[in-house]
């Protein structure tokens, strides 16, 4: 009874349109187009950054020029033209001190988004900062936090009043030298979100970032730090969108994570860039470079991510298990539809004895699109009886779309266990019509049966998102559901 | 009429299983349709509601008063036809109380109600659970997912309990049930049943028959209603068999 006429249904649902493509119309203070030391010395500038910032900024610069694009993902995009792009471009009003002054149009803009500023916010217990396009634009709840010594601002920000932690951690998860997108971070990062957990607290809200290009022919580089002291946790959550636009845009991210002894890091994203229309036309690039480090002994850190946007996705949020006992977990939904590529997964390295990781990953590939999934488990000599369980799950829609896997593991302890699981499977034509004879369409049906398909990893996410993100998916593959 | 099958004519990738098939049923009725394996009958519930890849080729199916033909299988079941699976298919990871819940309220909305209140919803789920014999434990889990044949059979009952059509099309429920279980399906079968709903039930065994008393027999055999009959006709092909039918079938059609 398989694929009787499927093709087609899937076809037809499967041409969804993207939600979130409005463009706001804001006055902007740009850099002039291209990539040179005067552009990092503007961005510096405009930022009012000391001296040891722009230091590290020319020196991750230089670092970038001698690199190399990297070839090796399983994506495929015509050369980006660095001299191409806006490094910087800000909202014209800065310094808002109420909501009031806050240009209206941004309001409606978040509006839009369904991301509320105002401290309403707190019957829901999640604080915002809204990075649109390069400059942080509010964050709340600042003093909630404060009484608890939890600092939640934007990067820049923290450059300023905390300098000393910004210089002993920024880097020392992803050093700038680390991969040509994390270089080219490095040198022109914009802004981004810095929190810090101090000792022995338990973070009172969720803390969450919501990062919107808005701009023309702007790329946007953010970099998020978090650190959590020991015996601390942190639920932290990151949205983004972008306007439709018919040219690529760029985004290159980092996000470093430093969690002490018994300390608790969950980091959820749900990626939601513009990716491109039914033929492939724009849509943003994402080469985006997260890491964890449990530094401390029993520490804790979990990646959760609904990836559904971007033209191509380059992403592999992963752990570094140095601390004895620590835990890494990923858990991932990716989803590609269209023309859409996306290469994604974690690695998971580790160092210290005792260390555990989780990697779920569950692909969902549509129309003609291409979904890798890559992981890397390794297991030094020293991490003894460590284990590692991975399961990489592909779900097919159509018949015109890709779906890899390629795991990669180097077990150097002979204590040590690694597993993992793999399967491909299709949304079969039996289950949509037992869906459909109890009078459920086959948009709904679809959208039932990929989150059942995912479940295992939206159960991760905190309930706000976890909602949000179920639409996402709807939405992603069958445009009019939601 | 409720339902009304005229001169219907069923191909599967160009090869025509049912043949010139006429059937009608009133409110308040129950049919039952017997006849060897292949014959057509889980071919004749798939073209009743509407399952793609099922050519009509010649024919009406009126239901409700409407010629239901082109109608999408959705919007057929929320006009009330009901199918319970010969075989039930498992969706993994969707809870039966998030299915059954969207199923209700699809149909809901289709007739332009708003979504069932949770309250209301949980205390209908409790109230079919309990008519069925179905434990929580099952409607926990994922739809179908790790149930047992017998636990589906029961779980297909439990839906049309929820749902409650006015066309109810049972494709062998009854195989693979203990005598328990089977107890169980007629008497969800017998609770709903009432003036305005009919059902049609497809079986090879008589021992239904004895807890689900149909008014109609029919005998399916190449793809037509060979032989009709009251619920004796249901004893008498127990006791002897199809051949009969398949030579009274033959000699007929060679003249
Ligand atoms: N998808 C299909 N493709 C090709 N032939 C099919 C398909 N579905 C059914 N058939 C054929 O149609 C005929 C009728 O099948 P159907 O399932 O309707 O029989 P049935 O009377 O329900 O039998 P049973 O008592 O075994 O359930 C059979 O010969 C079967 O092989
Ligand atoms: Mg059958």
């Amino acid at each position: 009874m398989e694929n009787i006429s499927g093709t087609n249904i899937l076809d037809e649902v499967t041409q969804g349109d993207y939600k979130f493509g409005f463009y706001t119309d804001i006055e902007n203070d740009t850099a002039p187009r291209g990539l040179t030391e005067d552009t990092i010395r503007f961005i510096s500038a405009k930022k009012e950054e000391p001296e040891w910032m722009l230091a590290f900024r020319l020196k991750a610069f230089r670092h970038w020029l001698a690199l190399k694009e990297p070839e090796w993902a399983h994506i495929h995009y015509p050369a980006i033209n660095y001299q191409n792009i806006i490094y910087y471009a800000a909202p014209k009003r800065k310094e808002f001190a109420s909501l009031d002054e806050i240009d209206p149009e941004l309001l409606e803009t978040f509006n839009k988004l369904g991301i509320s500023l105002d401290e309403q916010k707190k019957l829901t217990g999640v604080a915002v900062d809204a990075v649109i396009d390069s400059v942080s634009v509010k964050t709340t709840f600042q003093d909630t936090l404060g009484k608890h010594g939890v600092i939640f601002c934007s990067f820049s920000e923290a450059v300023h009043n905390h300098p000393e932690l910004i210089k002993k951690y920024m880097g020392s998860v992803v050093p700038y030298t680390d991969n040509y997108f994390a270089a080219l971070n490095s040198a022109v990062f914009s802004d981004g979100s810095f929190c810090f957990i101090p000792k022995g607290v338990r973070c009172p809200l969720e803390l969450s970032t919501y990062f919107r290009i808005n701009a023309a022919n702007t790329g946007q580089f953010e970099r998020t730090l978090i650190v959590a002291e020991d015996s601390s946790y942190v639920s932290y959550m990151e949205g983004c969108t972008a306007p439709m636009r018919d040219e690529n845009q760029l985004h290159a991210a980092i996000v470093e994570i430093v969690a002490m002894d018994n300390a608790e890091v969950k980091y959820s994203t749900v990626q939601n860039w513009y990716p491109g229309d039914k033929n492939g036309i724009g849509g943003v690039y994402n080469f985006v470079t997260k890491r964890g480090l449990c530094k401390g002994n029993s520490s804790k850190i979990s990646w959760t991510q609904v990836e559904t946007g971007s033209a191509i996705t380059w992403k592999y949020p992963s752990c570094v298990l140095m601390g004895d006992n620590s835990i890494g977990e990923f858990y991932s939904v990716a989803v590609t539809n269209h023309y859409q590529q996306a290469d994604t997964g974690t690695k998971m390295i580790h160092i210290g004895k005792n260390t555990r990781s989780t990697i779920i990953s569950k692909g969902i590939s549509a129309g003609k699109s291409n979904n890798s999934y890559r992981g890397l488990v390794k297991i030094l000599p020293a991490a003894s009886n460590s284990r590692n369980f991975s399961q990489c799950d592909s779900l097919l829609l159509g018949d015109k779309c890709g779906a890899h896997t390629f795991p990669y593991i180097q077990a150097r302890n002979e204590t040590s266990i690694v597993e993992h699981e793999a399967t491909t499977s299709k949304i079969s034509e039996d289950q949509l019509f037992y869906c459909k004879q109890r009078g459920i369409d086959t948009e709904k049906a679809i959208g039932l049966i990929v989150n059942g398909y995912a479940k295992e990893v939206l159960n991760k996410l905190p309930m706000e998102f976890a909602v949000e993100a179920q639409k996402l998916l709807a939405i992603t593959l069958e445009g009019s559901v939601g | 009429m409720l339902l009304n099958i005229k001169n219907l004519h069923v191909a599967i990738n160009g090869k025509e299983i049912i043949k010139g098939l006429n059937l009608g049923v009133n409110q308040g009725e129950v049919h039952a349709i017997m006849g060897p394996n292949g014959t057509g009958k889980s071919t004749l519930a798939a073209a009743i509601t509407g399952r793609e890849g099922y050519e009509i080729t010649q024919g009406e199916i009126w239901f409700k008063g409407k010629n239901i033909i082109g109608m999408p299988a959705e919007v057929r079941a929320n006009e009330g036809i009901f199918l319970s699976f010969q075989y039930p298919v498992e969706i993994p990871g969707v809870s039966m109380t998030n299915f059954m819940r969207t199923a209700l309220n699809a149909k809901r909305e289709y007739k332009g109600l708003p979504s069932i209140p949770a309250g209301e919803f949980l205390k209908m789920m409790e109230e079919k659970k309990n008519l069925v014999e179905i434990q929580s434990k099952l409607t926990n889990r994922s739809v179908n997912e790790g149930f047992s044949g017998g636990e589906k059979k029961k779980n297909e009952i439990f839906q049309m309990a929820m749902l409650q059509p006015s066309l109810a099309i049972l494709d062998e429920t009854d195989s693979g049930l203990d005598i328990d279980a089977l107890k169980v399906v007629a008497k969800g079968v017998n609770e709903l049943r009432s003036e305005d709903n009919a059902f049609i039930v497809i079986t090879h065994y008589q021992r239904l028959l004895d807890f689900i008393v149909p008014d109609f027999v029919h005998v399916l055999f190449d793809g037509k209603i060979v032989k009709t009959g009251g619920k004796n006709l249901a004893l008498e092909l127990e006791e002897k068999g199809y051949e009969w039918i398949k030579d009274q079938y033959l000699a007929n059609s060679e003249v």
